[in-house]
């Protein structure tokens, strides 16, 4: 019997952790990094006593879950991913509006973030597109430009998310959008699909793929592609020549959720510095958005990076999202890989 | 009888149905009960209050209530009455305008049941039992009656329910309009049929890929298991031993990890396929994705159902007819090809099916190895999960896979159950065992080797793949830093603190295992004896049902309880029960299997004599039957228990933040690249399955050993 009672004791030691105790819990939908989204709950955890319930999806994905349960929300928070996805819950009223103390010390592009949404989310990170490519696979003549990547060399050899459920991947195609206009943009990515071996879920899996060899180039984050090199994969980073565009990584209090008030302390938190510079100790190496936090010396220099001059409220915008979106799923989401 | 037992079986339900329907909450929290709300502004609850309150005062005045004429209809009436409300008026309001005319306050709509109201519902079914006892159903045994009742509105709630609200979703438009058009043009997709791939043009449509996949994987395992089986049982061959002991790692072997073992092996920069490549100057190419990865997968998944089943067919057929025939002075090749195979093609047919059967129902591997080869199961999940909420598209696909699945089980349900075939019949059983041809062990040796180097091979990755730098890129320096960002701990002045990522799920991952696993074994167990001991009108039925349950491939079930489970009446996604629910239903023919097969070989006579010395269903299934069938309880919570640990295909589309399962942990650690830490989780889980099991055999195991002994002693023989 004393066996089964000590059987009985070990269940009961780990009860309180799952169904009773707990009185204050925060439920996060984290979409950077999963490195990056356990650091940073973690270091809220210690810093409040808060437990988080964390889950990593990609933006558009979360943007999906968050759009199917507006009857009854689950989630409290809405942290990082490209922000086009966020702008999108905010005209949807699926965001909440909140004017944190901590926005006077945000950079000018994180606080227009915020005024395009009316106050519904903010920018908390920023980082450029590019792509990366492995250096024992491409070696000689390697890509620079957009138009690179189209050389029958790269066959079956590059990777990209799926733009329905990766920010970045949508990042890239209004960027194509943006620098050559739309029909010619959905030209290029009918020619781009051949030589594409796989449209990933996740926005960051396509580098992480280089980083093994499994594909020779990955379509991603600058920031992506760094935090690779620095682990000691061979990626190289690129900055494509005809210029690229950008996101601002955003953070939004989901509407309706079970824990709002560890919400709005989650939001104070995160806009402050230091939890700003969690990020590079989990190697991500996004511009914090932060104006006195120090932006880590591995991050890509915006200010080399030939930007345009990205259209966030026009691109985050329900009805272009979601018309681009389409004519992807129908032009090229069709073609198949 | 004495008059305690009396009294109660007067008052029981009803007055359990007058409690609660004045006192527990009707819906979730911060309700009142039916009755107060039934007062307040939800007229609409106010026959349920009427007719219990009828019925209740039946009871009180009439002893002999359940012979009542009225009892009967009453019953089924509030029944009907209950579920009529709760599914015409939801969270936003009645669904027919008509409705507003006769209760306008439903306007505002009401939120999902509640505690009250399923208590209300098990009261009512109750009472129905009795009602039925009363009036022959059973043989009059209100035990056997209200299990019988009990268990079908079970089934009916979480197997036949869901299923149905999933072919109807099937038939809603995407701007909710239902109509059979949507189902038609969901299901003529090209995207669905196209066999442009057969002829080499192109791609196929995932209908194809998946059938080409479950018919090349069965055919693959099936000739494996074969093999293995000809090995074991009729050669000299010297590792017998380990060969058995291979069919069981698949089982406790977590999803993912044989997908990801796959891929640092044969990847663009697997281990082999470099070697490979660099000896023949080639480059490396990503061969491995598409349907080559999953077929290997599936094949060292499966190979050991196929070896199992045709093993035991094999020791079943009696030496004597192949005796015969080599007496008649046929060679030993003439007599394998015209005795052993002949016998041994039932066993072959059901081990092709079963094997085609579980390929459609993976996911596992063709989401890790899948590359662009999409078969259904995967499409279901990015239909669900995906960007694009699209539960129609899901839904129409997952009736594809339905029908197709419950064919193939409909043919081999078929094919076993002729018996014509069996050859050992107790009468005699002299003879032999002749061994296998040389030649036909020499074909099975060098079938069965690559396999076993391949097992080999990739639990070798599994095992040192978690405490290695990177195993994907070869750097073999040893380290748990990938077990601490799982599992770190802090032990502080506060307590103790559990940092790692993984504790969460982990520790969802126990709970539901252990809250499911008895539940599974008992309802399991009660419905073999139910399906074996007692007739009852309607058991064809209740077989088909449970047996339907067996047949579900996971995906479908995950999509239909989202379909089913989303919204109010019975609202409870995102909660721990849901995950246990799933687990009991899906597990549940599996403990009846394992009871059916222990009452079998069970005489009645025992049971018959301690009903003659007027036991009633319940005692004598307490105090008879589960003691008698020990083992194969056991075998039922193991298996209920190691299932729950390691199935993913419908619990994935049912975790939450809140509760996460381990292997939907490991699967978002797999999509995003960390191989190391998912090598890592997976071993941790395998320990855990094997010391819980340990455990579960130190508890009830050496009871049954016990028992056991002191019964073979005692018996004569």
């Amino acid at each position: 019997m004393s066996r089964k009672n000590l059987f009985i004791g070990a269940a009961f030691a780990l009860f309180p952790l799952t169904l009773v105790a707990q009185p204050k819990e925060l439920v996060l939908y984290c979409s950077v990094g999963e490195e990056w989204c356990r650091a940073q709950s973690e270091a809220f955890s210690r810093e409040t006593g808060i437990n988080v319930l964390m889950t990593r999806k990609s933006s558009g994905e979360t943007f999906a879950q968050i759009k199917a349960e507006q009857g009854q929300p689950r989630g409290d928070v809405w942290w990082g991913g490209t922000g086009d996805p966020h702008l999108q819950a905010a005209q949807e009223d699926l965001t909440q509006e909140y004017r944190s103390p901590s926005l006077s010390d945000v950079q000018d592009w994180a606080l227009r973030q915020a005024e395009t949404s009316g106050y519904r989310t903010v920018g908390i990170y920023a980082g450029a597109l590019g792509f990366g490519y492995n250096s024992t696979l491409v070696t000689a003549n390697p890509p620079a430009c957009w138009a690179d990547l189209l050389d029958a060399r790269y066959a079956d050899d590059i990777q990209v998310a799926n733009p329905n459920s990766s920010g970045t991947s949508y990042t890239m195609l209004a960027t194509m959008v943006q620098i050559m206009g739309e029909n010619p943009a959905f030209d290029y990515l009918k020619k781009l699909n051949s030589n594409i071996s796989q449209y990933t879920k996740s926005g960051s899996a396509p580098i992480r793929a280089a980083a093994t060899g499994e594909t020779a180039i990955g379509i991603v984050f600058m920031h992506d592609a760094v935090a690779q090199a620095v682990g000691g994969a061979p990626i190289m980073t690129v900055a494509p020549c005809e210029g690229t565009g950008y996101e601002v990584g955003s953070m939004s209090i989901i509407k309706g959720g079970p824990n709002p008030e560890a919400a709005k302390l989650w939001y104070d938190w995160a806009l402050s510095a230091k939890a700003q510079e969690i990020g590079a100790t989990a190697k991500s190496y996004q511009v914090p958005s932060n104006k006195n936090a120090v932006t880590p010396p591995e991050a890509p220099k915006l200010s080399d990076v030939k930007l345009i001059d990205y259209d966030f409220a026009k691109y985050g915008s329900s009805e272009v999202r979601t018309a681009l979106l389409a004519r992807w799923d129908a032009e090229i989401g069709t073609l198949g890989k | 009888m004495n008059r305690v037992s009396l009294t109660w079986a007067r008052f029981s339900w009803p007055t359990f149905l007058v409690f609660l329907t004045l006192i527990l909450p009707w819906y979730d929290s911060g309700s009142e009960s039916v009755f107060a709300e039934a007062i307040g502004d939800k007229s609409w609850l106010f026959p349920i209050v009427l007719l219990t309150g009828i019925l209740s005062i039946l009871a009180l005045i009439d002893p002999n209530w359940r012979r009542h004429a009225l009892a009967g209809p009453l019953v089924i009436t509030g029944l009907c009455w209950l579920f009529l409300q709760a599914f015409t008026i939801g969270l936003r309001g009645p669904h027919w305008l008509l409705i507003l005319d006769l209760f306008p306050s439903a306007v505002d709509g009401q939120t999902g049941f509640g505690f009250g109201a399923w208590a209300l519902v098990l009261a009512l079914v109750g009472a129905l039992s009795e009602v039925l006892a009363a009036r022959g159903f059973c043989r009059g045994d209100r035990f056997a009656s209200f299990s019988v009742i009990g268990i079908a509105s079970l089934l009916g709630l979480f197997v036949l329910f869901p299923i149905l609200k999933l072919v109807f979703a099937a038939f809603v438009s995407n701007d909710g309009v239902i109509s059979i058009y949507p189902f038609f043009s969901r299901l003529v997709a090209p995207d669905l049929w196209g066999a442009a791939c057969l002829i080499g043009a192109g791609r196929c449509g995932v209908v194809i890929n998946s059938v080409v996949l479950g018919i090349l994987a069965g055919i693959s395992a099936t000739g494996l298991g074969l093999a293995l089986a000809l090995l074991v049982s009729r050669t000299d061959f010297r590792m017998k031993r380990w060969l058995r002991a291979l069919s069981i790692l698949p089982i406790i072997t977590p999803p993912f990890v044989v997908g990801v073992a796959i891929i640092v092996l044969f990847g663009r920069t697997g281990i082999i396929t470099v070697e490979v490549a660099s000896l023949l100057e080639i480059r490396p190419s990503r061969w491995v994705y598409g349907l080559p990865g999953i077929l290997m997968a599936q094949i060292l998944a499966f190979t050991p159902v196929a070896f199992l089943v045709i093993l035991s067919a094999l020791e079943a057929i009696n030496p004597t007819l192949e005796e015969a025939s080599t007496t008649l002075g046929a060679r030993p090749l003439t007599t394998f090809r015209k005795v052993t195979l002949p016998l041994l093609r039932p066993a072959l047919a059901a081990a092709f099916l079963l094997t085609f059967i579980e390929s459609l129902a993976d996911f596992g591997n063709p989401i890790v190895l899948g590359g662009g080869y999409d078969v259904l199961s995967t499409k279901i999940f990015f239909a669900v999960v995906g960007a694009q909420y699209d539960l129609g598209r899901a839904a129409t696909l997952s009736v594809v896979l339905l029908l197709l699945t419950v064919t193939a089980f409909a043919i081999q349900q078929v094919w076993v159950g002729r018996s014509t075939y069996v050859t050992v019949s107790g009468r005699s059983d002299a003879g032999l065992v002749s061994p296998a041809p040389p030649v036909i062990k020499w074909i099975a040796v060098l079938m069965v080797a690559p396999f076993v180097f391949f097992t080999f091979g990739v639990y070798l990755i599994v095992l040192i793949g978690g405490f290695v730098h990177d195993i994907a890129r070869m750097e073999l320096a040893p380290t748990f830093t990938h077990l601490w960002t799982a599992f770190s701990f802090e032990i502080s002045d506060t307590g103790l603190q559990l940092y790692g990522s993984a504790w969460n799920s982990m520790i969802t991952t126990l709970w539901v295992s252990a809250l499911s696993a008895p539940l599974t074994m008992g309802i399991g167990i009660l419905t073999a004896w139910l399906i074996a001991r007692q007739e009852f009108a309607g058991k064809h039925i209740f077989e088909f049902i449970t047996l339907l349950s067996f047949a579900i491939p996971g995906t479908v079930v995950g999509v239909s309880y989202i379909a089913a489970f989303n919204i109010p009446p019975i609202d409870m996604t995102g909660t721990l029960w849901i995950l246990v629910i799933c687990f009991v239903f899906r597990n549940m023919p599996v403990g009846m299997r394992a009871g059916l097969a222990a009452l079998a070989q069970i005489d009645r006579s025992m049971e018959e004599a301690s009903q003659t010395m007027g036991a009633g269903g319940a005692r004598v299934l307490r105090d008879v039957v589960l003691p008698l069938i020990k083992p194969s309880v056991f075998t039922a919570l193991v298996y209920a228990f190691v299932t729950a640990m390691t199935a993913v295909s419908a619990v994935i589309f049912l975790v939450s933040a809140r509760h996460n399962m381990a292997t939907a942990y490991i699967m978002g650690r797999v999509e995003n690249g960390e191989y190391a830490l998912a090598i890592a989780y997976s071993t941790v889980l395998m320990l855990v399955m094997i010391v819980c099991v340990a455990l579960m055999n130190l508890m009830i195991g050496r009871r049954i050993l016990g028992r056991r002994l002191s019964f073979k002693e005692g018996s004569p023989s």
